[in-house]
C-alpha cells in the first residue's frame, strides 16, 4: 500500500487493445466516496485461459470484478466483452459472487438458487418452467451434489453452498466467467472439483476470471495471471509474470514468508 | 381483554358475531370482504419486504404518509370540498411516503448515514410534520377532521361502498402483480448483484416493490391506520416462515394468514366499535404468530424440541441395545458358537460400556422395559426379550455398515450418511449394502440375524 505511484512497467504503456479479447478494459478507475480504490486498469483478457487475479487483502480484486460487472460506478474506463459494449453482451457473463455475498437463510432450495442462473433467458413475468429445472438440476449434478438439490441453503455446508453458487454460473451457459474466491473455505476434495470444472470449461473455449488467494497453488491451476495493488502491478502468462519480484511488488516487502513462497514458486516453475 | 370489559360485553353475542363472522349483512360484508382482500395483499407484499430485510422501511413509508394525507385533505377544503374524497387522500398520502423512503434510500446512497438511522430520522421527521398538519386542519374553522384521525388508528366501518370497490380493487391488482414478479423479486431479494449482473433494472424493481409496499399502506389506512399498518405487512410473513422453508409456500400461507387476521378482524371491530380496528386486526394476526412461533412446523419452537427429545430418546435406545449386544459377544467367544446368544447380562459391564452413570441406565432400562425390549432386569443384571434381541442385533449391523461405509467411502460419506436412520437400506442401495457386509463378513455378527424388514420402529 506504501508504493502506488511506481512507474509502469515499461512493456506497458499503452497496449493494443485486441478486437476480440473475451475482456478489455481500458482506463478503468473506481473509486467508493471520493477515494479511488483501482487505477488506471489496462487489461485484455486472452480467450480459453483460466485467469488469476492475486493481490493482498483491500487490493481491489472485488472491486474489479464489480466494475467489469458493472455493479459499481467506474470513475473512468470502458469495458468491453468479445469487442462490444458490455450492455450489450451480459448474456454471455456468468457470475460467482463471494460466498458471504448472500443471506444463505433464504427460504429457497439449491435447485432454486441455481435455477435463478437461467432466470436471464426465461424473460419477464414467465414462470420457471420444469425444463428450466432440468437444466438446473444437470448443473448440480455437474458439480457433484445433484442429491442435495432439495436441500434448504442453510443446511448445507460451506463448500456446498461454494458449489451451488458455481452451479449457478454453469446454468447461466456464459463464454467469460467472474469468480470471487470460488476457493475460500473449500476442502482439498472440492477444491479439486471446483478446478476440474474449470479445465473443463476451459475446454470448451470459455475464459475465467478467478480471484485467488492461495499463491501456493496458483502456477498448478492458472495459466494467466494479474497481480493487482489497487493498480495492476503485472499481468501475463504465468511462467513469465508469477515471480518473486512481482509479488514482492504487489504484496509489499515486509513480509519474508512471501518471499520464501515466491522462491518455491520459482523453482516449481523451472 | 375486551372480554372482560362489562360494558363491551354487554354489546357482544354469539348470535351477532355468527352474523357478521358469515357476513349476513351487507355494510360489515364489504368491510369484511374488503379488509380480507387488504391482508392477502398486505401477506404476498409483506413477505418480499421482510426477505428484502426492509421492514423498517416500510415502517417509515407508513408515517410519512400522515402529512401528505393531511395536505390532500387540507387542498379539498381550500377547493371547497369537504375532504371526504378517498382517491385523492390516498393519493396526497402515497406521495409523501413513498417521498419519504426516496429520502431513506438518498441518505443511504448519498451520505454515511446508516440505514436504521436514516428510516428513523425520515420517520419521526414526517410523522412530526403530519401531526403538526393535522393540528392545524383541526384548528382551522368549519372543517371537520374526525374522518383524518380514523386512518391513523384505522375505522374498518367507516368504509363507503365506492371507497370498498377501489380499496378491493387495489389490493387485488397488488397481489396479481406480486405473483407476476414472483421470480424478479425473488432474485431481487435473494442476490441482487445477481440479478444486476444478468442486466436487471434493479433499482426500479426495487422502487417498484416500494411503489406496491405504499399501495398496501394506503389501501389498509382506512381499516388498520397508518401506524399498525407495517405490522400487518410484517407478522403474517414472519408467522408463515415459521411453517416453511420454501418461498413459494411461504408466499401463499402469508397471504392467507394476512386475509384470516382481516376477516376475523374486521369481523371483531365491527361488533366491537368502540375499539380502534387496526388494533384488532393487528392483535388476531399476532396470536397467529405467536401460535407459529410454538406450533410452526419448519421452524416453531415446540416442534424443534420435540424432534430433539424424540432423537434424544431414539439415539439412547440404539445406545443401550447395542452396548447390550456387545457384552453379549464380549461373553460367547468360543468357536463352537461364534455368535452371541441371548442370556442374562451384568449390569455393571453395561454401565462400564459408555459414560454412563448407573443412573441414566435406568432411566434407559425403564424406557426400553415399556417398550418390551426386555426380558426381566434389575440392580445386578438384565436380560433382553426375544424382540429386543433382534432389535439389538439389527441396530449393532447398522451401526457398523455405516462404520464401514465411512471409511471406505469417506468421500461421500458426509452427505449420504443418517446414522440415526432405522436402516442402512434406507438410504444405500441393496448392492452397496451387499459390498458392505462382504467387508463386515469376518467379524463375528452374523450378516442377517433376523429376517430384516423395512418395519420402522416406533
Ligand atoms: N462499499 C464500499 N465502500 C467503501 N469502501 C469500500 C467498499 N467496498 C470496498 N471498499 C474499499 O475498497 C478497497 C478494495 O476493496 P475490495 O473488496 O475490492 O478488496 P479485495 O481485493 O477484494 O479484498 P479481499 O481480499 O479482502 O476480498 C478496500 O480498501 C475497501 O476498504
Ligand atoms: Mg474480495
Amino acid at each position: 500500500m506504501t508504493k502506488t505511484n511506481l512507474p509502469p512497467a515499461e512493456d506497458d504503456p499503452h497496449p493494443e487493445h485486441s478486437r476480440d479479447a473475451p475482456l478489455s478494459i481500458h482506463d478503468l478507475t473506481v473509486a467508493y466516496h471520493r477515494k479511488p480504490v483501482i487505477w488506471d486498469i489496462d487489461l485484455d483478457l486472452p480467450e480459453g485461459k483460466l485467469i488469476a487475479v492475486v493481490g493482498p487483502n483491500g487490493a481491489g480484486k472485488s472491486t474489479l470484478l464489480k466494475a467489469c460487472l458493472d455493479l459499481i460506478p467506474r470513475v473512468s474506463g470502458d469495458i468491453r466483452v468479445y469487442g462490444k459494449p458490455y450492455r450489450q453482451q451480459r448474456s454471455l457473463i456468468g457470475y460467482v459472487p463471494q460466498r458471504e455475498s448472500v443471506d444463505w437463510d433464504f427460504p429457497v432450495s439449491a435447485l432454486e438458487v441455481v435455477t435463478m442462473g437461467v432466470y436471464g433467458s426465461i424473460g419477464w413475468f414467465r414462470p420457471v418452467l420444469r425444463k428450466h429445472r432440468a437444466k438446473a438440476q444437470e448443473a448440480l449434478e455437474k458439480v457433484g451434489i445433484g442429491h442435495l438439490a432439495g436441500r434448504q441453503i442453510s443446511q448445507l455446508s460451506g463448500g456446498q453452498q461454494q458449489r451451488v453458487f458455481l452451479a449457478r454460473a454453469l446454468a447461466q451457459e456464459a463464454q467469460l466467467y467472474f469468480m470471487d474466491e470460488p476457493f475460500a473455505a473449500v476442502d482439498a476434495a472440492t477444491e479439486r472439483a471446483i478446478v476440474a470444472l474449470l479445465r473443463e470449461l476451459q475446454q470448451q473455449g470459455k475464459t475465467c476470471l478467478v480471484v485467488h488467494h492461495d499463491l501456493a497453488t496458483v502456477a498448478r491451476y492458472f495459466d494467466h495471471v494479474i497481480l493487482l495493488n489497487m493498480r495492476v502491478v503485472a499481468a501475463g502468462p504465468t511462467a513469465e509474470v508469477f515471480h518473486n519480484e512481482n509479488l514482492q511488488k504487489t504484496y509489499g516487502g515486509k513480509m519474508p514468508l512471501l518471499e520464501e513462497a515466491g522462491q518455491a514458486l520459482r523453482q516449481n516453475l523451472s | 381483554m375486551f372480554f372482560g370489559d362489562p360494558i363491551l360485553l354487554a354489546t357482544f353475542s354469539w348470535e351477532i358475531f355468527r352474523e357478521v363472522l358469515f357476513l349476513q349483512e351487507y355494510n360489515t360484508r364489504t368491510v369484511v370482504t374488503s379488509t380480507s382482500l387488504l391482508g392477502i395483499s398486505a401477506g404476498m407484499v409483506g413477505s418480499f419486504l421482510l426477505l428484502r430485510k426492509r421492514s423498517l422501511m416500510g415502517d417509515a413509508l407508513s408515517h410519512a404518509c400522515l402529512p401528505g394525507l393531511v395536505i390532500a385533505f387540507l387542498v379539498l377544503v381550500l377547493f371547497g370540498g369537504t375532504g371526504r374524497n378517498l382517491p385523492i387522500l390516498l393519493l396526497g398520502a402515497g406521495a409523501t411516503g413513498l417521498f419519504g423512503s426516496a429520502m431513506v434510500l438518498w441518505l443511504r446512497n448519498h451520505t454515511r448515514i446508516k440505514d436504521d438511522a436514516g428510516m428513523g430520522i425520515v420517520l419521526s421527521v414526517f410523522f412530526g410534520a403530519g401531526v403538526v398538519l393535522l393540528n392545524i386542519a383541526q384548528k382551522m374553522p368549519g372543517t371537520r377532521t374526525a374522518g383524518l384521525e380514523s386512518f391513523i388508528y384505522g375505522q374498518a366501518a367507516a368504509m363507503m361502498r365506492a371507497d370498498f370497490i377501489l380499496l378491493s380493487v387495489l389490493a387485488v391488482a397488488i397481489t396479481l402483480w406480486c405473483l407476476a414478479l414472483k421470480k424478479e423479486f425473488t432474485l431481487l431479494c435473494f442476490d441482487e448483484n445477481f440479478a444486476r449482473s444478468l442486466g436487471w433494472p434493479v433499482q426500479r424493481l426495487d422502487l417498484f416493490l416500494l411503489l406496491l409496499i405504499a399501495a398496501v399502506t394506503v389501501v389498509g389506512m382506512q381499516a388498520v391506520g397508518l401506524i399498525l399498518i407495517i405490522a400487518f405487512l410484517i407478522i403474517p410473513a414472519a408467522a408463515a416462515r415459521f411453517w416453511t422453508d420454501n418461498l413459494g409456500r411461504m408466499l401463499f400461507l402469508s397471504a392467507f394468514i394476512g386475509g384470516i387476521s382481516g376477516w376475523v378482524g374486521a369481523s371483531l371491530s365491527s361488533l366491537l366499535p368502540r375499539l380502534p380496528a387496526g388494533a384488532i386486526v393487528v392483535l388476531v394476526a399476532s396470536s397467529i404468530f405467536i401460535f407459529s412461533l410454538l406450533f410452526g412446523s419448519a421452524r416453531g419452537i415446540v416442534r424443534r424440541n420435540l424432534d430433539q427429545l424424540r432423537l434424544r430418546r431414539k439415539i439412547g435406545r440404539q445406545h443401550l441395545l447395542r452396548a447390550v449386544y456387545e457384552t453379549l459377544e464380549q461373553m460367547s467367544p468360543t468357536p463352537d458358537d461364534p455368535f452371541p446368544r441371548n442370556r442374562p447380562v451384568p449390569l455393571e459391564r453395561i454401565v462400564a460400556q459408555r459414560s454412563w452413570t448407573r443412573q441414566d441406565v435406568r432411566k434407559l432400562l425403564r424406557r426400553a422395559e415399556r417398550e418390551d425390549h426386555l426380558h426381566e432386569w434389575n440392580e445386578r443384571e438384565l436380560s433382553l426379550s426375544e424382540s429386543g434381541f433382534g432389535e439389538a442385533s439389527r441396530i449393532t449391523r447398522n451401526h457398523r455398515l455405516w462404520e464401514i461405509f465411512m471409511i471406505t467411502h469417506a468421500d461421500i460419506a458426509p452427505s449420504h450418511v443418517d446414522r440415526d436412520a432405522d436402516s442402512v437400506e434406507h438410504l444405500l442401495s441393496p448392492e452397496m449394502v451387499r459390498e458392505l457386509e462382504e467387508k463386515l463378513g469376518l467379524q463375528n455378527i452374523p450378516a442377517s440375524p433376523h429376517p430384516l424388514t423395512r418395519e420402522v420402529h416406533p
